[in-house]
């Protein structure tokens, strides 16, 4: 049983990814108490899954190093992983809280050793690469995992399998009777680092992303660059294995159009822009290997400009002014073709390419309405700062499309007006 | 606390440790060679029993150092996280066990390694001391902030929020900078349809009402001495008076100016009065109080208007800025509906390439359009100002053709230029060049003409110059994408436009989150504590004033600025400002420079308390000075895969590796080393390094070891300096394997007779 004191001077960060951590950790660091809340086993969130950041395509868990540093030693911050809030009640200042935690099935005693794991044979859909790839169902969701604990997948409970893992723990710290736990929380202000998720490609119909298999998403691809996701690093097409050499991405794939998204996921452009190093950086300069951008602005905001310029001097990289209308594919090739107008120019085309990168768009992860009707949304279901939502705030991709950047520069902001609420209470208090 | 030092070793048996180690031996090394006065070992050491058997030692025995030989310092931290004593970390499970195949036949020169690091755990205990917290901390928890614009104002009420003081600062007559020039602002919220009321007067208001706020307008910062905590800080006025005040942290919240339009002559700006920027705009706007705004040239109420983006801006021609600014399309649209909203028959063209409007920017630009503004993708070259009316020249890129606009009123859609001070790296590197005795080049001598020409902001009185350094195009903003905060002056936070380029929903946020990083700085340094990335580190730097050469090193290459000079040249060390990244403890050519957990002895014992086999076992051994930050984790997550490296080499982690002394590089020498690797980050312009320039310094230093090398009669080879990834799992022991492949080719170090 977790033991979490939690008071009305207490911050609760739901959503542990860069934005909640990074809430938790600046709050903490000011001298609050805070609690984290995770949904996953581990940290990390969206960003862990991400091969490289833009614009300098430096290594997302090198921040996360630092701020899982910062973690381990500061006594102030609880972390609830594999929990979720269940319904929220009071008002600033003071708000109960009710956590459902699921069962690991791994308990803290776990040295993260991996003997259970090489004990069963069972694997299961691995979510950190999108389920593109399987695990063992014994397994550490992945190397920079924190807590660096294995999780015991439901799936072998009660099974041979589970047995197995069991008894090849030396330490004790597989408990398969654990139970799912319900957490009762008090809290003074309640960050929302909900995050993000991609938008449902399969929704873009004329896209065919649930028909061919040759199409993608930008997420999934950068689970394809990394050498322990599903593909081991190598570029290469869902269909057949092959090296994709000549890839299109398709810009505001669900975003700006209102049949899906209204809104500009802001990301899409750069997150394009960087995944067409990766051509390079996996084919070599002298590649034939080609990218093929259509696109309706490009949208490489201030200073990322000058990443924009770069790409442009890349010959292997062009630009197609356009929205593309539908995808068909080719059969005997399973090579996706893409038909479109180019509007500088008004051309027809019909593309043929080895694989098709989807740029998707940004939702909020949670219907933060579902869960209270006390909190101001915008069309999209984005978190507003408003007067009218007490002591709730919203942190990163819950408030908007953001960059790391600017998703960590907003849960910032979010940990100081949790602080105003909580330093409000405990002067009240003292006085 | 005793004094007496008292050091314990506990040696784990978990996670297979027992299985594939002599524990025994281990335990033995520790009692006769580590001088452990208590050696235990322990089945399951981090279980509840086994730290209960550490904290017992402590409480009975009077352990003071507790060696604990298991897993890496990366697993398990909370658990031996032990107060009252210096817990000195050996990684045998990462380091050992997992980085080595089970094999019979690497049995013992896996146990050689175990050995080792259970002698070098000892080693750094016995030079380690836990340490205590700078007792000459500051306790202001006053925030200064510099600037009264939009960004100043809401990071002054959000501190006042929190319940500290704020002193605001502010040149002009009055707060409110660019925003309170506008006549609307772009909207901030559902529907996100039109311009909205500023409210800057109620905001001005409120912040004249609180008492927490102290504002000082016409005044500039005369100097700003001190450290986080306590700065102090001469506030001058335009009368000439001057008043000093305390303060515990700083927001540099200074803005930005237009870009100046007159350098567009071809834009018309200038020639003719009806051609006018996004400020001119906003005025004219304020003028007309929601009525037809007129052209100025002859007050005729406009009927067709122009805007041109990207004015300036996005440009690779000389003296215009090469970055967009972000706002100015949405700016553009607000003030296309400024016509629209008088008049729907106004003719409103915008002209741009790229239509640039994120996020929920996006319903706003369907509004226009819906309101029939014309948004047309076109390159416009220029605006010719002749006749009665404007005449924009510009090529459409969707028809492909040369064409023209005529308008009444042009509006340029410049970029913002940061208001960000001296350029204080490219002065240092003017200053440098001329100790060094080389004629200044030419690109010197415009970088310090272009420095003092300039206004300093804060007056810094660092030896590191006067204001906060610049990243591309003179922005003072952070490197790091996850850490956009991190300036590299402690406790001294920019945010608004002088950051990057920005409108005022970001800029509110900004200084919101600049406003916490100042509250944290200053109740940070009360405590004497480290801020990131060290957050919590109670270490600081210690100076042996004898000894000292006045070289200046330490002052000169301190990442952070937190090293003065004296009227003697001796350092003067400020520890509020210092990250504890040990550059200087790095650069000092003496060694009078350590902090007391971390030193010349604490590395330099543990790499001589090495075992090096003589000249007849023809097993090298590899130091490796590893960057805890990426280079360490890689290694470790590289184990945890399966991915084996030498057993030859025997890892030391450093802070960073601007901590790396040369000393440590030579004494690994003259033991018998037969190669020397320093793994760290990314250095250059896109450099990873979490201390700016720690990895750059060493690459550095250590092309300057070949003196030292040829001394010696050894070959080059023998010292490299690898840059690595956090992700490197199976490049990192790559490249260590390599190294020593290369080792064995160039032979045993001499030094081993």
């Amino acid at each position: 049983m977790a033991e979490v004191v939690a008071t009305n001077e207490t911050i609760v960060v739901v959503g542990g990814g860069i934005s909640g951590m990074t809430a938790a950790l600046e709050a903490a660091e000011c001298g609050k108490d805070v609690v984290l809340i995770e949904k996953n086993p581990s940290l990390g969130g969206r960003v862990a899954q991400l091969y490289k950041y833009f614009p300098k395509l430096c290594r997302p868990t090198c921040g996360q190093e630092i701020n899982q540093r910062r973690l381990k030693v500061n006594p102030r911050i609880k972390v609830l992983t594999m929990a979720e809030v269940e319904a929220v009640s009071g008002q600033a200042g003071d708000y109960s809280i009710t956590v459902n935690q699921s069962p690991r099935f791994v308990n803290e005693k776990c040295t993260a050793c991996g003997a259970c794991s090489s004990a069963v044979t069972s694997e299961i859909a691995n979510p950190f690469d999108y389920n593109l790839s399987k695990t063992k169902a014994a397994y550490l969701p992945f190397d920079m995992a924190y807590p660096q604990q294995y999780v015991i997948d439901p799936s072998i409970v009660g099974t041979e399998e589970g047995e197995k893992a069991k008894a090849a723990c030396s330490v004790g710290a597989i408990d398969l009777e654990m139970e799912a736990e319900t957490i009762n929380l008090k809290a003074g202000a309640i960050i929302w680092a909900t995050g993000w998720k991609p938008y449902d490609a399969g929704n873009i119909q004329p896209y065919g992303y649930d028909r061919f298999l040759n199409v993608v998403t930008s997420v999934e691809f950068e689970r394809m660059m990394d050498p322990k996701g599903p593909t081991a690093g190598k570029l290469v097409r869902p269909s057949d294995g092959a090296e994709a050499k000549s890839i299109a991405f398709i810009q505001c794939a669900g975003s700006r159009d209102r049949n899906h998204l209204t809104h500009c996921s802001r990301i899409c452009c750069m997150a394009t822009l960087k995944q067409t190093t990766y051509l390079t950086e996996q084919f070599g300069e002298q590649s034939e290997a080609e990218a093929t951008i259509y696109y309706i602005d490009i949208r490489a905001i201030d200073r990322f400009e000058e990443f924009y310029n770069r790409v442009q001097e890349d010959e292997k990289v062009s630009f197609v002014k356009s929205k593309v209308a539908y995808i068909a594919e080719d059969k005997a090739s399973g090579n996706p073709i893409l038909h479109g107008v180019d509007t500088e120019g008004y051309n027809r085309y019909a593309a043929e390419h080895d694989l098709v990168v989807l740029a998707i768009g940004m939702e909020p992860s949670v219907d933060i309405n579902a869960l209270t009707s006390e909190i101001s949304t915008d069309a999209s279901g984005f978190i507003q700062l408003d007067e009218e939502n007490g002591a709730f705030f919203g942190a990163g991709c819950s408030t908007n499309p953001l960059d790391v950047n600017r998703a960590v520069q907003s849960a910032t902001a979010a940990a100081l007006r949790a602080i105003q609420v909580v330093n409000q209470i405990s002067r009240a208090e003292a006085a | 606390m005793a004094d007496e030092k008292k050091i314990a070793a506990y040696i784990c048996r978990g996670c297979e440790l027992g299985a594939r180690l002599d524990t025994d031996q281990l335990a033995n090394i520790a009692q006769r060679e580590g001088k452990a006065r208590v050696v235990q070992q322990h089945d399951f050491l981090c279980s509840e029993e086994g730290v209960q058997l550490i904290r017992n030692d402590i409480d009975n025995e009077g352990v003071t150092h507790a060696v604990v030989a298991a897993c890496s310092r990366r697993a398990k931290t909370a658990a031996f996280s032990l107060e009252d004593v210096a817990v000195i970390r050996t990684n045998l499970r990462e380091g050992v066990i997992w980085a080595q195949p089970d094999s019979e036949e690497n049995r013992e020169i896996t146990q050689e390694m175990a050995d080792d690091y259970v002698r070098m755990g000892c080693a750094e205990a016995r030079f380690v001391t836990r340490p205590a917290a700078n007792s000459e901390a500051g306790s202001s928890k006053i925030i200064l902030v510099v600037g009264g614009g939009i960004s100043g104002m809401t990071a002054a009420q959000e501190i006042s929020k929190a319940g500290y003081s704020v002193i605001l600062v502010e040149k002009q007559g009055q707060l409110g900078g660019w925003a309170g020039r506008l006549w609307k602002r772009t909207p901030g919220k559902e529907p996100f349809a039109d311009p909205e009321d500023t409210k800057i007067a109620q905001m001005v208001q409120s912040i004249e009402e609180d008492d927490r706020i102290s504002v000082h307008l016409n005044a500039t910062v005369g100097r700003t001495s001190g450290a986080p905590g306590q700065f102090s800080v001469d506030i001058s006025t335009a009368s000439g008076s001057t008043v000093t005040e305390n303060a515990g942290a700083i927001i540099q919240a200074s803005g930005f100016e237009n870009f100046d339009a007159s350098q567009l002559p071809e834009m018309g700006f200038g020639k003719s009065p009806n051609v006018v920027d996004q400020a001119g705009l906003e005025l004219l706007a304020k003028e007309a109080d929601g009525k037809r705004i007129k052209r100025p040239s002859d007050g005729k109420e406009v009927e067709s208007v122009v805007f041109v983006q990207c004015a300036g801006q996005r440009s690779d021609k000389e003296g215009e800025l090469s970055y967009c600014s972000g706002h100015c399309c949405n700016t553009s649209i607000k003030q296309a509906m400024y016509f629209k909203d008088a008049n729907p028959e106004i003719e409103t063209a915008i002209i741009y390439n790229d239509l640039r409007t994120p996020g929920n920017g996006e319903d706003f630009y369907r509004n226009a359009q819906r309101k029939r503004v014309t948004f047309t993708k076109g390159e416009v070259s220029s605006v010719e100002t002749g006749g009665s009316d404007l005449e924009v020249r510009f090529k459409d890129l969707i028809l492909d053709e040369v064409t023209s606009l005529s308008a009444d009123l042009v509006v340029l859609a410049t970029g913002q230029v940061p208001n960000s001070g001296v350029d204080v790296e490219a002065e240092l590197e003017a200053e440098t060049a001329e100790n060094d005795g080389n004629q200044a080049g030419s690109k010197q001598e415009e970088s310090l003409s272009v420095s003092v020409a300039v206004e300093s902001i804060l007056n810094l009185d660092y030896r590191q110059g006067a204001d906060l350094p610049h990243l591309q195009h003179g922005f003072s903003d952070s490197h790091f994408i996850c850490f956009p905060y991190e300036s590299r002056r402690t406790g001294i936070y920019a945010c608004g436009p002088v950051r990057r380029p920005m409108d005022i929903a970001q800029a509110t946020e900004d200084a919101t989150g600049a406003a916490l990083k100042a509250i944290q700085a200053a109740e940070n340094a009360a405590l004497g504590r480290a801020a990131h990335p060290r957050s919590g580190d109670l270490s600081f730097p210690s100076f042996r004033k004898e000894g000292c050469t006045q070289c200046k090193r330490c002052t000169v290459e301190c990442p952070f600025g937190a090293i003065n000079e004296d009227d003697a040249g001796y350092p003067l060390f400020n520890e509020g400002r210092c990250r504890r990244c040990g550059t200087c403890m790095g650069s000092c050519p003496v060694r009078v420079i350590s902090f007391e957990n971390y030193s010349i002895d604490t590395v330099g014992q543990q790499l001589k308390s090495v075992d090096v086999p003589d000249e007849f076992e023809e097993k090298p051994r590899i130091l490796v000075l590893a960057c805890e930050n990426d280079a360490y984790p890689a290694l470790d997550m590289a184990a945890r895969n399966g991915n084996h490296y030498s057993a030859y080499v025997r890892v030391i982690p450093v802070r960073c590796l601007g901590s790396v002394n040369d000393i440590w590089v030579k004494d690994a020498l003259n033991c018998g080393y037969d190669g020397i690797v320093l793994m760290g980050c990314k250095k250059g312009d896109d450099y990873q390094c979490h201390f700016v320039k720690g990895s750059e310094m060493a690459h550095y230093r250590m092309s300057k070891i070949d003196d030292t090398l040829q001394q010696l009669q050894l070959e080059a080879e023998r010292v490299s300096t690898l840059e690595v990834e956090i992700t490197d799992i199976r490049r990192a022991p790559q490249l260590l394997n390599d190294f020593v492949d290369q080792i064995n080719e160039i032979g045993l170090s001499p030094f081993r007779f």
